[in-house]
């Protein structure tokens, strides 16, 4: 198992990313970068993380949003290179790890509670 | 036909290509691959080497065993496999091949045991769908169900798919594409799956249904132990030496077997 760690370890190293902390309930800011034929661009994608999962390089996180009316999740590995940067919009108040039952949820009943711990506090006030 | 080598399968993982996709590889260990005898045509009637890898406590040889390793001047190893070989590309005894044996990119067959799932039902073994869950059904919702016709044929074909011994077996994955090679840390990235579990071994050979690599080296990449040891770093005078030694390995081979 070792080789596989030291692998692992390596390489996200090597990706040099900056990952902010954040967890299920948090809205973030995904920066993806798109290529449109040789032009690449960064494409933000804004929603709810309703779930992490795996770990180390192989983490991976599923950000949920209403667009268009209609729900649209999309799962982004954590230290994919296509990931140009992950931002915390806001921090949410929740009290499980996986937000599935946001699926069956719409307007009201999918709302989730501002975090007003004083860490949630003095990030805010720090950004 | 090059020889191939015995590698530890040690588990999965990803890498990031720079273009952003991931690619799900198989950490193969390459540990003390060595060549322990020669089949030669004219005393075994075909050309193959055979290889041993993994240290295997003397404890632990039988008296017979621990002779042959005497013999061929080898730490006894756990695994022993022939690969057959052209008859210009023998290596000598004793020397060990590197995992840079094969280049990235480069198309291998891999040979493993599958790992065993005992005595499975059709369901499991060939996708069978099982029988209904209610209208009637009792006791053999997971049964196969018929088997064949009626008094003509009367027999059940040979070959028919029904429960029995599922996995443990020898198979080949074909055209697995080598990913990355690491001779300092020894250990190849292969994409996708291999046969067998975690800590099992794995024969890696060229793709018989792809040519070799031109720039393959021949008859094989040989690992020096006095460079990697000293720095990982530099592949260059390895590969020489490499090349010095795989030019003297089969002149060094036609004298023994003329000494034969």
């Amino acid at each position: 198992m070792n080789l596989i760690e030291e692998l692992e370890n390596e390489q996200i190293a090597a990706l040099g990313k900056t990952v902010p902390a954040f967890a299920a309930g948090d809205t973030v800011r995904v920066a993806v970068k798109v290529t449109e034929g040789n032009r690449e661009r960064i494409q933000n994608y804004e929603g709810v993380c309703i779930a992490r999962s795996g770990k180390g390089l192989n983490e991976s996180f599923t950000v949920r949003k209403i667009s268009f009316g209609e729900g649209v999740e999309r799962v982004f590995p954590v230290f994919s290179p296509l990931v140009d940067s992950i931002t915390v919009v806001r921090r949410g108040k929740v009290r499980r790890a996986k937000l599935y039952y946001l699926r069956g949820r719409r307007g009201k009943s999918a709302r989730i509670t501002e975090k007003t711990d004083r860490r949630g506090k003095k990030e805010a006030s720090s950004e | 036909m090059r020889t191939g080598l015995i590698a530890k399968k040690v588990g999965m993982t990803r890498v990031y290509r720079e273009d952003g996709e991931h690619v799900p590889v198989t950490v193969m260990l390459v540990e003390g691959c060595q060549v322990v005898g020669q089949r030669t045509v004219e005393k075994h009637g075909y050309a193959a080497l055979q290889l041993g890898a993994g240290a295997k406590k003397v404890k632990r040889t039988t008296k017979a065993e621990r002779g042959y390793f005497a013999q061929a001047g080898v730490e006894p190893k756990q695994k022993l496999v022939e690969f057959r070989v052209a008859e210009g590309n023998f290596v000598d005894v004793g020397a060990e091949i590197s995992p840079a044996h094969f280049l990235e990119g480069q198309k291998v067959d891999v040979t493993g045991v599958t790992i065993g799932k005992g005595f499975a039902g059709g369901m499991k073994r060939w996708n069978f769908g099982g029988l209904r869950a209610s209208h009637g059904v009792s006791i053999s919702h997971r049964s196969h169900g018929s088997t064949g016709q009626c008094q003509d044929p009367g027999k059940v074909f040979k070959g028919k798919k029904m429960a029995g011994q599922m996995g443990a077996r020898r198979r080949t994955t074909q055209n697995i594409e080598v990913v990355r090679v690491d001779e300092g840390r020894g250990f190849i990235l292969l994409k996708g799956a291999v046969p067998g579990p975690k800590q099992g071994w794995v024969m890696i050979r060229d793709a018989i249904k792809r040519p070799i690599p031109e720039n393959a080296p021949l008859p094989a990449k040989i690992l020096d132990r006095s460079v990697s040891a000293g720095s990982i770093d530099s592949p260059t005078p390895a590969s020489a030496d490499a090349e010095m030694v795989a030019e003297v390995a089969p002149i060094t081979d036609q004298q023994e077997k003329g000494a034969e």
